[in-house]
């Protein structure tokens, strides 16, 4: 059976999400061996996905901005308040 | 034996990480705050069983107000906009025969990436720029591991194709993102 590069590139990412079924699998393994543009493109979404899931504990190194004084500030006395209510 | 933690400590010492994680989620300031101060008084009704690091645990608090806060958008704001919108921006990417119009180059050493300050501010850049919504996907399965069944729901995609097909989207953009704005310029600065 022949799948296009862009069939192949879903069902790529499909296999993120999902274990896809034994035929599928098969396809994609077969179009793999013969494409290495593919194959280049199913490693670098195994990195994308493995970046994502650390990308929490590189916050700090994004150049986000920090929560502002001011807000830091006005959460400071609601938290207070919310001490003394209780 | 871990204590009950004063929540000004944690303001002081987790407030920036908190805030920029809800503005990556939430891309709005005041709603960050906001969600900031309502994860601190969770907090501080909760007790930190000592499991994890306190950060994490904080950033797990956080995560479940943002999951709230999206479905209740997402109710306010039902469906429709910029996914389909986006719609197929990657479809130009293959030819009428589905082959890559583009090439796929080979990134030298991505691990390498992971240790560097600049990846870090590009790749959240790359996050920023896919249409909100398909970011929002993105981040919920990689960053919440929520199933594509758990994140149709909560965003109210109809079928699980479309879900795998916005997924497959957000994941071609994002290497396009990073292949111009990283790993060419690495390319270039080899060459």
């Amino acid at each position: 059976m022949m799948v296009s590069c862009k069939e192949v590139s879903q069902l790529v990412s499909r296999s993120l999400d999902h274990p896809l079924p034994i035929s599928e699998r098969l396809v994609v393994h077969m179009h793999l061996m013969v494409c290495k543009l593919c194959s280049r493109y199913r490693r670098q979404l195994h990195f994308l996905q493995r970046a994502a899931r650390r990308l929490p504990e590189h916050l700090d190194e994004t150049a986000m901005p920090p929560l502002s004084d001011e807000a830091k500030q006005r959460i400071r006395a609601d938290l207070d308040a919310d001490k003394e209510n209780s | 034996m871990p204590t009950a933690s004063d929540p000004h400590h944690w303001l002081d010492n987790y407030g920036d990480a908190l805030y920029r994680y809800a503005m990556l989620r939430l891309r709005d300031s005041m709603l960050a705050e906001d969600l900031v101060q309502d994860t601190l008084l969770a907090a501080m009704q909760a007790r930190y069983a000592g499991q994890s690091s306190e950060r994490t645990w904080l950033i797990g608090i956080l995560k479940h107000k943002i999951v709230d806060h999206l479905r209740k958008a997402r109710r306010e704001r039902p469906l429709g906009d910029d996914i389909d919108a986006a719609a197929d921006q990657t479809a130009d990417l293959f030819d009428q025969h589905g082959h890559w119009r583009i090439d796929i180059s080979q990134w030298s050493d991505p691990d390498k990436a992971l240790e560097q300050k600049e990846f870090w501010r590009i790749f959240r850049e790359c996050l920023g720029h896919l249409p909100p919504r398909m970011g929002d996907a993105l981040m919920m399965r990689e960053l919440d591991g929520m199933s594509t069944e758990e994140i149709c729901q909560e965003l109210a995609i109809d079928t699980t194709n479309n879900m795998w097909v916005i997924l497959s989207r957000a994941r071609l953009r994002m290497r396009q993102c990073l292949d111009t704005n990283w790993f060419h310029r690495q390319r270039e600065d080899k060459a």
